[in-house]
């Protein structure tokens, strides 16, 4: 269980979370819309623990992501995170991207990681690219591999931070069925999203958040047909 | 010309022992760039760490092995600290001259390397659960030592002309120091020199294209 409380946060001047509340339960999916700027993504990188925190708490299976006494290496390999830009390392192939953090912070042996690997990457439909160099996929192939990268942790909790954002129109929806996949399998996510039909179609909660507060909370149904905040119904409408 | 006659045939007669020379300019030159590259390392480390002190010993070090003659180096690794009643050998002290130079040359190298890699790639390694330490080692130092790849083989070019500086302090087994012995031996001065410079330019041209063949085979992607 993720539980986000009062959490505030500033960059100097600028207040980006002014007070976030929420909790996700084991197993569920709630995805987070809102305009830019508005600290959805901010949120996640909170979450894991990237960036330090003004005020609140967040807990993460009761442990506080920002107590001095967490050991924040361990507490990530519990929760993945996959960013916007997929941040491939270049100089591995797909198959040593994947292999490299079960190996070097679980301690994996080699033939190991291979396997929980190529069981990912098959996962998301990248069994063909093993020993192919990121540079030579094209970048929703690089996301996917990324997720793959992420899933290898064997992690409780995953956070995707706007991966459609930066592809190219054709390629988000390879992206958005790994993530469907994901879901349907269980997976326990917070998904920070442009994608309308993508946050109807897959969450049990949507979120819509505007300059650092979030001002509505509810099921698809009621949050896309009936909102009840004037922002989020402005929200919708200039999106649709 | 100049009444002077050449005589190839005395001089080629030595190159075994100039060939001896060579060999150990190439064990100077490689240790030199060896050490120099992990102690390069640890100052990119040091000017990394948020530590005032730490910092500023990395940036003396570069500031001092970048704007002082190499020679100058070299010099103070063996009469410098010989005021102090410590005693280098020409061979060390030549081998800590370069050193020195080299690390902070490469330091430098490492540095804008550095710059070249976005930040979003640690992020990214942390974000799996790596160390800060672990991070560098296996996503930033891959990508950093080859984009420097290119400036350690000047520096491995220049590591290798350097060693004839070893000649100020004393050094007479490298193939500089042996030249010059056997100047004195047998006064055939150009015919002698010329021949070393054709052993240097050979080794440096080995250099530049080993390094062409490893890059090739190192970074595939």
């Amino acid at each position: 269980m993720i539980e986000i409380q009062n959490v505030h946060k500033s960059f100097g001047q600028l207040e980006v979370l002014k007070g976030i509340d929420l909790t996700v339960q084991k197993g569920e999916v709630v995805t987070v819309i809102g305009g830019s700027g508005s600290g959805k993504s901010t949120l996640l990188t909170c979450i894991n623990g990237l960036e330090p925190i003004d005020k609140g708490r967040i807990l993460v299976d009761g442990t506080e992501v920002h107590a001095k006494s967490t050991n924040l290496n361990k507490l990530r390999q519990k929760i993945g995170i996959v960013f916007q830009q997929w941040n491939a390392f270049p100089h591995l192939t797909v198959l040593e991207n994947v292999t490299l953090a079960p190996r070097k912070v679980l301690g994996m042996g080699k033939a190991e990681a291979e396997a929980i690997a190529e069981k990912q990457l098959k996962h998301v439909g990248l069994g063909e690219k093993l020993s192919t160099y990121p540079t030579r996929l094209s970048g929703g192939q690089q996301q996917r591999m990324a997720i793959a990268r992420a899933l290898a942790m064997s992690p409780d909790y995953m956070l995707f931070d706007e991966v459609t954002s930066a592809l190219d129109p054709q390629l988000v929806g390879e992206v958005l069925e790994t993530l469907k996949m994901l879901a349907e399998e269980g997976m326990t996510m917070i998904c920070v999203t442009h994608e309308m039909a993508f946050a109807r179609d897959v969450s049990d909660r949507v979120a819509y958040f505007h300059k650092g507060i979030m001002a509505e909370i509810g099921v698809p149904e009621q949050l896309f047909n009936d909102p009840q905040h004037p922002e989020t119904r402005k929200f919708l409408a200039s999106v649709r | 010309m100049f009444g002077y006659t050449f005589q190839w045939n005395q001089a080629l007669a030595r190159l075994p022992k100039m060939l001896d020379g060579a060999a150990v300019t190439m064990e100077v030159a490689v240790l030199s760039m060896l050490i120099g590259i992990a102690l390069a390392v640890l100052l990119t480390l040091l000017r990394l760490s948020g530590s005032r002190p730490l910092k500023a010993i990395a940036t003396t070090w570069v500031e001092i092995a970048r704007n002082t003659p190499a020679l100058f180096q070299i010099y103070m690794a063996h009469f410098g600290v010989a005021s102090f009643g410590i005693h280098f050998s020409p061979f060390t002290s030549l081998l800590i001259g370069i050193t020195f130079n080299n690390a902070g040359y490469l330091a430098e190298n490492f540095r804008g390397a550095l710059k070249a890699i976005p930040d979003t790639q640690t992020r990214a390694g942390r974000s799996l659960g790596m160390s800060q330490l672990q991070a560098f080692r296996y996503i930033i130092l891959p990508q950093m030592l080859r984009i420097a790849f290119l400036p350690m083989t000047n520096q491995m070019v220049w590591a290798v002309l350097m060693t004839s500086l070893g000649v100020t302090v004393g050094m007479n087994t490298d193939l500089y120091g042996v030249t010059q012995d056997l100047n004195a031996l047998t006064f055939r001065t150009f015919e002698l020199f010329a021949i070393a410079a054709v052993i240097f330019y050979i080794i440096t041209k080995i250099i530049t294209l080993g390094a062409r063949l490893i890059a090739s085979r190192l970074f595939r992607y």
